[in-house]
């Protein structure tokens, strides 16, 4: 495995290159690439506020991401996140309007549950899918996608629909008391301390468990694995459930935080931006995290360029794919500069003092 | 009443502008920064090009800065970008122009910053329930599109003419009946036949649509989503006759457009400005139409007929005066239910309109 110095260098030289690339665009579009930096780096990360607004954007991708990365440990390359964050939004606003009343914290931890069951019984579809019919999990998770966002307006607009909700339709409000608020002293919603937990709990579930241990050997080689006699059916179904369940608990946290209500809002792609966010961290669940507030950065100083240098917002679209593709690029590095890494890393972590053999890794 | 001081203050602004520095208001320093915010690309030929069109006109009045962020969706995002304009931009008005990002967005945004003022497009501010430094203002639109029915009924050949709907909400069926009223004022026997897309921005399902209309002999159509564009250009390319809606398409289909129902945002963003310049309170509900100003028509394009001009043109200039009628007794809906009773004519303020959930008689097509 590379290690975690390696890993921050070459990332952080990626990201320098991309900023390089993007202050090359906007010369040639006629601003100071200077000017541009200063912005990126007041819109995203200068000031408190500033890293409240990327943190709130990172929240639901954190979650999303997840969704992704659990099911990849078993070798399944799941896309349904956007799907399960709905129909965990959607069982979400149902299961906190019907227990209305109750003790707030009976009817949040109610929520919870439902959103996480709801999506995480439609991620499990797709696996199920996979080990009992022969269906592949990338296109069935993804027109998954489809039928949840059609079921979820179908709901919405038809048979759960709000009468009062005119020109907006959406379910009845959970009602005030069971919202779940910001964490205390930050205007962040409780949906970043979620993600971060759920992160933690399946790092440790996938990397120091024995059952994580069979889950990576399944995606490994599933054969090798059922000839040891491991269930790698039951195994890939868990893992896809868990990841459905992250996602819909990232629905969950929109209704319960955000909305108070499911409606069409809730479609917002960031089912879609997971994807990307588990594929640039590798599909480490811990490094979802800096990669989800890097992605949220970059949105925030976007909206910070649009407002003063009067950009479009396809800019920042230049600027993440620019990112993605300096980071994709930078993943043949890894094991290559075993000089300047030991360096960088001496640098950085006063550690690696001697020099190691390294070697390149086929499956990081 | 709001026309005087809008007309003072643009009045004050121009002056401003030609005396510059000479001018007391500006000479005290009297600056405003505004903030727009988009739910889409504010090129999109539609809702939010029509918003842009009045923000693009405020840059232009001295002292008003204007920034702008678009494609922000109605989530969280949303309450950050209005947060960031204040705290980051020093905006002290904000127009943030989707109807989702009212409730919940708008109305937590505004309590945290009470001294800021939000302008919202939609119509959904309640006296006593919203706080005060918010403001509501929409336009009712569906004059011009009884006006797009009459240019669509006068140049039909076939009698079938379409509409290409986003949902089915208050706001766009009142359109779609207005629409068919217009085209059936001038040939009762014209029937429109509707297709619901299922949501406010979906390019290739319009496209679809528009396909299968005219595949279905219709030969005239218009639409309520976000972007017209896909819609006014298949229209064109198959050559039939289009109505554009929220902004003028007239360039994007010179042969086939006929006229179109258009925003005119500029009074409403001139009002709120030049309250918030001189420190008036907010003006929380703005409602208008052809009379107010708040709406416009395309200028008529070539293909309608002469006949078809004048009808228009005596439309509108009864809805200038503020007191025609579109939704007036007996008016049955397609089932052939009585919606409005004989001798019931409602006018364009009237609180039922608001709540519509039917279509007309003589639209194909279920709610």
């Amino acid at each position: 495995m590379a290690s975690a110095g390696e890993a921050f260098a070459i990332s952080l030289a990626a990201l320098a290159a991309a900023l390089a690339l993007f202050g090359v665009f906007m010369a040639a579009l006629g601003h100071s690439p200077l000017e541009v930096y200063s912005l990126i780096w007041r819109g995203g990360f200068a000031s408190g506020f500033a890293w409240q607004n990327t943190l709130t954007r990172a929240a639901p991708l954190i979650l999303t991401a997840l969704c992704v990365a659990i099911p990849a440990q078993a070798g399944l390359m799941v896309l349904g996140s956007e799907g399960a964050l709905v129909l965990g939004g959607l069982a979400a606003a149902v299961t906190g309007h019907a227990l209305a009343g109750s003790a707030p914290m009976t009817v949040k931890l109610a929520m919870a549950l439902g959103g996480m069951l709801a999506g995480g019984l439609w991620v499990a579809a797709a696996g199920a899918l996979r080990q009992y019919r022969g269906v592949n999990e990338t296109i069935s998770s993804l027109l998954l996608t489809y039928i949840a966002l059609a079921l979820f307006n179908h709901m919405v607009e038809g048979p759960l629909r709000d009468p009062a909700s005119l020109n907006k339709p959406s379910t009845h409000p959970i009602g005030q008391a069971s919202m779940l608020g910001s964490i205390p002293g930050f205007d962040v919603h409780w949906g970043l301390a979620f993600g971060v937990v759920f992160c933690a709990a399946m790092y440790v579930l996938v990397r120091h468990t024995t059952w994580g241990f069979a889950l990576r050997i399944v995606g490994g080689n599933p054969r090798a694995a059922q000839l040891a006699g491991l269930p790698a059916s039951r195994l890939i179904v868990l893992a896809c459930f868990l990841g459905g369940a992250a996602s819909g608990l990232a629905g969950m946290v929109e209704v319960g935080a955000v909305h108070g209500t499911a409606n069409a809002s809730l479609i917002a792609g960031y089912g879609y931006t997971g994807i990307l966010v588990a594929f640039i961290a590798r599909q480490n669940p811990i490094a979802i995290i800096p990669v989800a507030i890097l992605l949220g950065g970059i949105a925030v100083s976007g909206g910070m360029l649009q407002r003063r240098l009067d950009l479009p917002d396809a800019t920042v679209l230049v600027l993440q794919g620019i990112a993605f593709l300096t980071i994709l690029a930078s993943e043949t590095l890894y094991g290559r500069f075993r000089f300047n890494f030991r360096w960088v890393g001496f640098l950085f972590f006063m550690k690696d003092r001697e020099p190691k053999p390294r070697r390149v890794e086929v499956n990081p | 009443m709001s026309n005087h001081s809008r007309r003072d203050v643009l009045k004050a602004l121009g002056a401003a502008g030609l005396a510059g520095a000479l001018s007391p208001a500006f000479a005290q320093g009297r600056k405003l920064v505004v903030g727009v915010i988009y739910v889409g690309p504010r090129d999109d030929y539609g809702y939010n090009q029509a918003q842009a069109q009045a923000a693009a006109a405020l840059k232009k009045m001295p002292g008003i800065t204007v920034v702008e962020q678009e494609k922000v969706p109605e989530t969280s995002d949303v309450q950050k970008v209005m947060a960031s304009m204040i705290e980051q931009d020093g905006a002290a008005l904000i127009f943030p122009t989707s109807f989702g990002y009212f409730d919940p967005h708008v109305l937590r945004t505004a309590e945290k910053y009470p001294k800021v003022r939000f302008a919202h497009c939609g119509g959904l501010w309640t006296q006593g329930k919203h706080p005060m430094n918010t403001a509501s203002y929409f336009g009712y639109i569906d004059e011009c599109q009884y006006i797009n029915g009459i240019a669509a009924g006068h140049a039909s050949k076939t009698k079938k003419i379409g509409f290409i709907a986003a949902k089915p909400i208050p706001q766009v069926l009142r359109n779609i009946n207005a629409f068919t009223l217009g085209a059936k004022s001038v040939d009762p026997k014209i029937a429109c036949q509707l297709i619901v897309t299922g949501d406010w921005s979906l390019p290739v399902k319009e496209a679809e649509a528009a396909n299968s209309l005219i595949d279905q002999g219709v030969d005239v159509i218009t639409c309520h989503v976000d972007s017209p564009k896909v819609v006014v250009e298949t229209a064109e390319r198959r050559g039939i006759y289009v109505c554009g809606y929220h902004a003028g398409q007239g360039a994007l289909a010179p042969k086939g457009y006929l006229t179109g129902a258009e925003w005119n945002w500029l009074p409403v963003y001139s009002d709120h400005v030049a309250a918030a310049l001189e420190g008036k309170p907010m003006q929380n509900f703005m409602r208008g139409g052809l009379k107010e100003g708040y709406v416009k028509m395309s200028p008529y394009g070539a293909a309608l007929p002469e006949a078809g001009r004048k009808k228009a043109d005596a439309a509108l200039a009864e809805m200038k005066k503020g007191t025609y009628a579109i939704f007036k007794g007996p008016l049955k809906d397609n089932a052939g239910k009585e919606v409005i009773a004989a001798g019931t004519a409602y006018r364009q303020t009237e609180p039922v309109l608001e709540q519509m959930g039917y279509l007309v008689e003589g639209v194909a097509g279920k709610v």
